[in-house]
């Protein structure tokens, strides 16, 4: 009865399966790369240097999105920036969200003391500029994979804490919450069993945004050249090198551009999505 | 002996006092009315029994006794633990007292397996057999779904079945059908009486609706401000209120007899006397204090 009535009401979203597979095509890109790549993204090639993607005249047939200035395949470097972008998302969206999710859950939930030393300490984390802050984290720490994703923990998991304590403390004054303590339950069953359940639909959709802003930070650091080694192929990277040869070859530019641009899009639409998805059923 | 007993029981919100000196007894298997109009305490009172008081209230005084065992005095997890076993909660509002994210049959069961340590087979046939008593049909259906897909009455009575389904000793019914349809609260107040019969479970019903009470309950507590004025049964109640305004409560109530008569407000003469009354009350208490 439940479950047929559930689906039936629920329409094919179209938002939800853009989304959901532009992010399938590019985790499948990523984790092919090797396969799918035509160079070796490291490859330099002197003479073969600002190659013309294919459909325009002068291209050459290995390299179907053109060359940069050293002779490097756009689109093997873009597969292979995948990776890392993916990861970073991964990693970091996870990261930053069990942190920011507990110490949000425990603050809207128990109140008390441990609510006003985690929201003291939001309020001053918010102070300072994010993108700064990372910067600053990352000059500290040195470069690399570990450092970013460190950093964009480290900046973003107020994002979290924030909206899961205002969440956890309007579940926390619902009736059933009272009833499951008359019937026996302790703090913590309850923050388990019964908050938890009713904020996961919050959390699912801000880790999706997280991911996409995670791509995005990166693509930043990237870009001031405080990412990862110089020498890995990330979008954030090859966009800075596009940004100078614009005028002779643009698509060393574009092409990771609207990779990023709609990588970044799709995380963000898949979490709209999955809040219209998740809805209906919850609210 | 009373089953529960509370004793010059005081609350306050700040320096707010909203339980005043308040005692009242409720022996077993005896249903009991705590009426009062909005704002009175009367919900508050369940709350400190259950453990369940929001935290910017506390209680100042006074003792709470179940079966003569101060619950004030136990630890929180001893309390909670005889709480769980021999009082159970009928809530107002059945469409928040259920978790939405989680399917009705295990919210039923988890208080047999945590308090009285039953398998959860056993728990899910033991609620299998309530939900037959409060009359829903196909339970085993029910026990799947979640809240949403239930109605209003539908879930009341989940609510009724799940109250009775440890067997416990006291129930308190929180003004368990404003949140209904007229048409249903009626049924719902028929199943309750009919359960606590069953059972023989002392009730603790919370209520504004006098009509309700004479056809429920046996005494009643008659609650103003937070203070008892009146602690009487209810044909006593009925035939000659002993206290000015419970008289004056009993005259506002809109009667079969008289279908066109306008409403009857309780008369501000009334409400200033007891206000006067609570005031006295307090000076006392204060003076008490001081001397103290």
């Amino acid at each position: 009865m439940a479950d047929g009535r559930a689906a039936a009401k629920r329409p094919i979203n179209p938002r939800l399966w853009l989304s959901g597979g532009w992010l399938l095509i590019l985790v499948v890109a990523a984790l092919a790369a090797p396969l799918l790549a035509p160079q070796d993204p490291l490859a330099q090639d002197l003479f073969a240097s600002r190659l013309p993607p294919m459909w325009q005249g002068g291209s050459e047939p290995g390299f179907p999105l053109g060359t940069d200035s050293l002779g490097r395949d756009v689109l093997s470097r873009v597969l292979y920036g995948a990776r890392i972008a993916l990861l970073v998302a991964l990693v970091a969206g996870s990261c930053t969200c069990a942190l920011g999710a507990v110490l949000g859950l425990i603050a809207g939930y128990y109140r008390g003391w441990a609510d006003v030393v985690i929201s003291r300490l939001i309020e001053i984390w918010m102070a300072f500029p994010p993108v700064l802050f990372a910067i600053l984290l990352i000059a500290v720490m040195g470069t690399g994979l570990t450092s970013i994703i460190v950093a964009i923990v480290v900046i973003d998991w107020t994002r979290f804490a924030r909206v899961i304590r205002a969440e956890a403390m309007t579940q926390g004054a619902m009736d059933y919450v009272a009833s499951a303590k008359v019937a026996g339950r302790g703090r913590f069953g309850i923050m388990i069993r019964e908050i938890l359940p009713n904020v996961l639909p919050t959390i699912v959709v801000l880790l999706t945004l997280e991911m996409g802003i995670a791509v995005i930070v990166e693509a930043i650091l990237s870009f001031v050249n405080l990412s990862i080694s110089t020498d890995d192929p990330t979008w954030g990277s090859m966009i800075a090198e596009g940004r100078a040869a614009i005028h002779h070859s643009w698509w060393v530019l574009v092409v990771p551009l609207i990779t990023l641009f709609l990588t970044v899009l799709s995380f963000s639409q898949l979490g709209e999505g999955l809040k219209d998805h998740f809805d209906p059923v919850l609210r | 002996m009373s089953f529960l007993e509370l004793k010059n029981l005081n609350a306050r919100v700040g320096p707010l006092p909203i339980l005043r000196d308040v005692s009242l007894q409720v022996a077993p298997g005896e249903v009991r009315a705590l009426v009062g109009e909005s704002g009175a305490g009367k919900s508050m009172i369940g709350k400190a029994i259950l453990g369940t008081l929001p935290d910017a209230i506390r209680i100042t005084g006074g003792e709470i006794l179940l079966e003569g065992e101060d619950l004030q005095a136990m630890s929180p997890k001893a309390r909670r633990r005889l709480i769980g076993a021999k009082v159970a909660l009928i809530p107002q509002d059945p469409l928040t007292a259920l978790n939405p994210a989680r399917r009705v049959g295990p919210q039923i069961c988890d208080r047999l397996v945590d308090i009285l340590g039953w398998g959860r087979r056993e728990a899910e046939a033991r609620v299998i057999e309530l939900l037959h008593e409060v009359h829903i049909p196909a339970p085993e259906r029910v026990m799947r779904a979640y809240p949403h897909e239930l109605s209003g009455g539908m879930r009341q009575r989940i609510l009724i079945a799940s109250a009775f389904a440890a067997e416990p000793q006291l129930i308190i019914a929180d003004e368990p059908t404003t949140a209904l349809d007229v048409t249903v609260q009626k049924q719902i107040l028929r199943l309750i009486r009919d359960m606590q019969a069953r059972h023989g479970t002392a009730l603790l019903f919370v209520t504004h609706d006098l009509g309700v009470v004479s056809k429920l309950c046996q005494s009643m507590t008659v609650l103003f401000g937070g203070k008892v004025l009146e602690d009487t049964s209810v044909d006593q109640f009925f035939s000659a209120p002993d206290h000015a305004y419970s008289a004056a409560l009993l005259a506002a109530t809109p009667k079969y007899t008289d279908p066109g008569g306008s409403l009857m407000p309780v008369p501000e003469a009334t409400i200033h006397a007891v206000e006067a009354e609570i005031a006295a009350h307090d000076l006392a208490h204060q003076i008490e204090t001081v001397r103290q």
